[in-house]
Parts: C-alpha cells; structure tokens; sequence
C-alpha cells in the first residue's frame, strides 16, 4: 500500500521533471532557431498581425475600462485623505508598473496564446511538423522562432498601448466625470513617474512574452507526449486548456519575482 | 541476394509503458524494390516507419541507412539522410496555412537553391503529372481525401527521393480513389526509380505492388517472398490476419 503510494509519488515527480527539462531543451532549440538564415521576417511580420495587431481591440477596451475604474477608485480612496490631486499619479504609477504589463500578457495570453497553442498542436497531430522534419526543414527556425520573436516584439507595444489608452480612461472618469483639475491629473503624472517605472514596465513585458510563447507552442508541440491529454481533437483542447492556466499562473508567479528583484 | 540493403532494421526493439510493439526486428529493404508491411492495427506498422524516419528512436537495435546507423546520428546528419527520403503521410499532413502550391513548392524552397521561376515550373508540371492543375491555389482544407494524397505524394516527390515511405496510403479512400493512388504510384516508381516502403493494411490489393511482403504481428516481422506464400502460412496469427483481411476465398486450403 505504502510502497505503491510511493511508486505514484515518484512517477509523478519523474514526469514533471522530464517535463520540464524537455521544456527547457524546447526553449533552447527556439534560440538556436533564431539565429539560423534565412531570417524569416515575412513569417514574423505575419505573425505580428496575428499577435500584435488583432489583439489591439482587446487591448483596447480592457485598457481603457482599466484605467476607468482606477480613476474611480482611486478618486474615493484619495478623497478620504483630501488629496485627489494625486489621480494622475496613482493611475499612471499602477498602469506602467503592474496593471499594464500583467492585464495585457493575461489578455494575450487568453487571445493568442491560445491559438498558437491549438494550432501547433493540431499540426502535430496531423503530422505537419513530422511531415517539417522529414522534409529535413527544421521546425523550431521555420515556425515556432516567427512565433516567438512576434510575440516578444508585440507584447511590449501592446502594454504601452494599454498604459496610454488606461491613463486617458483614467483622466476620462477622474477630470470630465468627477472633476478632479486636469492641470493636477496630468502634472502629478509628470512629476512622479520616472524612467525606472516605465523600465520595469517594458521588462515584464518582455519576461511575459517569452513565456507565453514558450508554455503556448511548447505545450501544442508536446501534445501527443504530455500526460492526460488524450488524442485527436479531445488532447488539444485539453493542452489549449493547460498552456492558458499554465501561461496566467506564470506570469502571475513572475510579476511577483520581478517585482521584488527590481523595487 | 547480393546486393547490400538500402534500409536494414537489426534487433529493433520499442515499447510503450508494457506493451513491446517491435521485439527484436529484423528487415532488409532493398533498392529499387517494393516492400510492404502489413499487419492488423496497433501492431506497429506506423511506429517502424516513424523509426525508418528517425521520428522516433528504437529502446534497442540499429536501423542502417545505406550502412549508416541513424539512431545515433546527430540531427544535421539525420537531415543529410532524410533528404533522400520522400514520405506520403497517411492524412497527407499538408500545411493548413499554406495554398497546393505553396506545399509542393515548400522543400524545393527550403532545400534548393532553385529561382522562383525554376520552382514555379517544375512545380506546375508535377501539378499537371498528379491531375492536380487548376488547384494551385485552393487550400488544403478544400480539397478531398483522395486530392490531398496526390497533392503529398507530388510534394515528397518534388527532390527526386530515392526512398519513398508510404503510410496506410489508401485509407479512408473509395474503391476508385484507392485504384487512382496505386495508378500513381505506378507511373511515378517507372519515372523516378525509388525504392518504397509500403505501410498498409489494404490487403489483398497491395500484394499485387509488392516485391517483398512482411507482417507484423505481436511484434515479430514474418517475411514473404512472395504474396502466395502469406497465404500458406502455417503460423496462427497469420492465418487469422490472412482470414480477417482476404476472407476465405483467398485461402487455398478452404479453396480444396
């Protein structure tokens, strides 16, 4: 009885470590990938409007709601302590440092992430990356690298999106609706965000796309060898499934570590 | 037979969890040559083709390409021998996002150094060989079962193979597409001479492409010189893969 628990206990372990050294020898063969010729830059572009491009109507709405709902908060919050003024720092301040880069890679994550997700793992059950590889075309420089380098140069700019459209939600709710003085809005903003905000910003950004690409395709990639996710359409729904909570847990874990290393 | 085997399979072992699917194979595949490898489902025909491939690493054994072990082969060399490969999945495995064109095109730009120009016209001319013109720029998602086979096997063809692999190459086809494939398969093994390895379970039609047929079962290969001699086979299994598959009529012994 016990000796059978223990026998589970260790098989379980052993998996996730193969699992996650396999994820880790995947993550290098994507670089490795990145630095083969051809650039495919057209894959990349292509990519981008995908990733990048098509999300910026989500991005869009959730940054501008975001922001809305900070100004209302904060403006009640502030109130208490008769310093409304300061609205346009605190908004700006929790957009560039956490709410924009965290809601942006949540949005994309559940956005694109997924689709890049379900789409390489049904090309590997349709046997389109063994069809790649015994074309002799590697697959990690020909598909996964565009998809990477899209999703690393996208996020960025789409957290920036966020942040301007959230503070203008912000200025929206704070200064036109519950009449906090514009002047204040903005030159509070000016005044306290520095570069190191907007810095830490753009490199959790950066640590969020890589590992949403990474969990996304790396979970589709390994479909037919992750265990439990069964076959055929059932095992890539149940990937899609794994590499979207996977994906919002890691990045929530990071946004904590990054934090606490660049504060 | 003298001449040295392009493929040889020596002691292939490969298990999933308890099951041993391959136990200690032996194949020689020679040049020129059609070998097919029957056998009932889940007896591990697609797994030896995935091992021929390299997909797929045997637990034990060594499979010889041209003398040359490709199971402890590094990946660029597994390349180099995968270029004389050419393989027609079973699904075809064609490319979702990209068009007829661009799929039979896509080895040709990736592993040639052939213009645009040169490309387009050995590709159109390989479209018009498969009965495939006027397809060009439709999508695989558009095309039938038996299409999208003509539209793998013009694109494994593209880098003249000098071995093809053939995956179960007619299932899930009618009686008409199934003769059309074979009828390919035909024209283009006189045009271009390669040596083919056949997985299938379409029996008996198959015997009639084979030079030499093999079937696996309970992970042992039995190797037929000849199509007559499956059918006399005195092993059990056999007999029963050989009365599943061809009915009585083809027995001879419940012909008598």
């Amino acid at each position: 009885m016990i000796g059978k628990y223990l026998e589970n206990i260790g098989g379980v372990t052993l998996y996730y470590l193969h699992d996650l050294g396999r994820m880790g020898v995947y993550l290098l063969r994507i670089w490795r990938g990145g630095i083969k010729r051809p650039f495919r830059i057209l894959a990349m572009i292509r990519q981008m409007r995908e990733i990048g491009a098509n999300s910026l109507g989500v991005i869009f709405f959730t940054g501008a709601f975001t922001g809305m709902v900070l100004g209302l908060q904060g403006y009640y919050t502030l109130r208490k302590f008769g310093s409304e003024g300061l609205l346009g720092s605190a908004v700006a301040l929790s957009l560039l440092r956490e709410m924009g880069p965290v809601l942006t890679a949540l949005m994309v994550t559940g956005r694109a992430g997924s689709a890049m997700c379900a789409e390489v793992g049904i090309m590997r059950n349709s046997e389109q990356i063994d069809a790649l590889e015994c074309m002799a075309v590697d697959p990690f420089p020909y598909m996964l690298m565009p998809k990477f380098l899209a999703t690393m140069i996208s996020l960025p700019l789409l957290t920036m999106i966020f942040n301007v459209v959230g503070i203008f939600g912000g200025y929206l709710v704070g200064v036109k609706l519950l009449g906090v003085n514009p002047g204040a809005y903005m030159t509070g903003m000016q005044q306290s965000v520095v570069n190191k905000d907007i810095f830490m910003g753009l490199v959790k950004s950066l640590v969020f796309g890589a590992l949403i690409v990474w969990i996304c395709t790396g979970r589709g990639y390994f479909v037919h060898q992750i265990r439990g996710a069964g076959y055929g359409a059932e095992g890539v729904s149940r990937v899609t499934t794994q590499a979207v909570v996977l994906s919002s847990i890691s990045i929530l874990v990071w946004d904590y570590i990054l934090t606490a290393i660049m504060l | 037979m003298n001449e040295e085997p392009v493929i040889q399979l020596r002691d292939v072992v490969k298990v999933f969890g308890t099951q041993r699917v391959l136990d200690r194979v032996n194949l020689d595949i020679y040049s020129g040559r059609t070998t097919v490898i029957a056998g009932g489902s889940g007896q591990g025909k697609s797994v030896t083709l995935k091992l021929i491939l390299g997909l797929m690493k045997p637990d034990s054994g060594a499979i010889l390409v041209h003398g040359r072990d490709i199971t402890t082969m590094k990946r660029r060399e597994l390349n180099e021998v995968r270029s004389h490969f050419g393989v027609l999945f079973q699904g075809a495995a064609l490319l979702d996002s990209l068009s007829v064109f661009d799929n039979v095109a896509l080895p040709l730009r990736e592993r040639t150094d052939l213009s645009e120009e040169e490309i387009r016209q050995q590709v159109m001319a390989s479209l018009i060989q498969l009965g495939l013109i006027g397809h060009e720029e439709k999508f695989p998602a558009q095309l039938s079962g038996g299409m999208k086979k003509r539209v793998g096997l013009a694109r494994a063809l593209q880098v003249q193979p000098e071995i093809m692999l053939f995956d179960e190459p007619t299932t899930g086809l009618d009686p008409e597409k199934t003769m059309e494939i074979y009828r390919l398969f035909y024209q283009t093994q006189d045009k271009y001479g390669y040596t083919a390895v056949i997985v299938s379970h379409d029996i008996p039609k198959v015997f009639n492409l084979a030079d030499q047929v093999v079937v696996l079962n309970r992970g042992k290969l039995v190797a037929f010189n000849n199509p007559e001699e499956i059918q006399l086979s005195q092993v059990p299994e056999i007999q029963a893969f050989v009365k599943a598959t061809m009915g009585h009529l083809y027995l001879s012994s419940d012909l008598e």
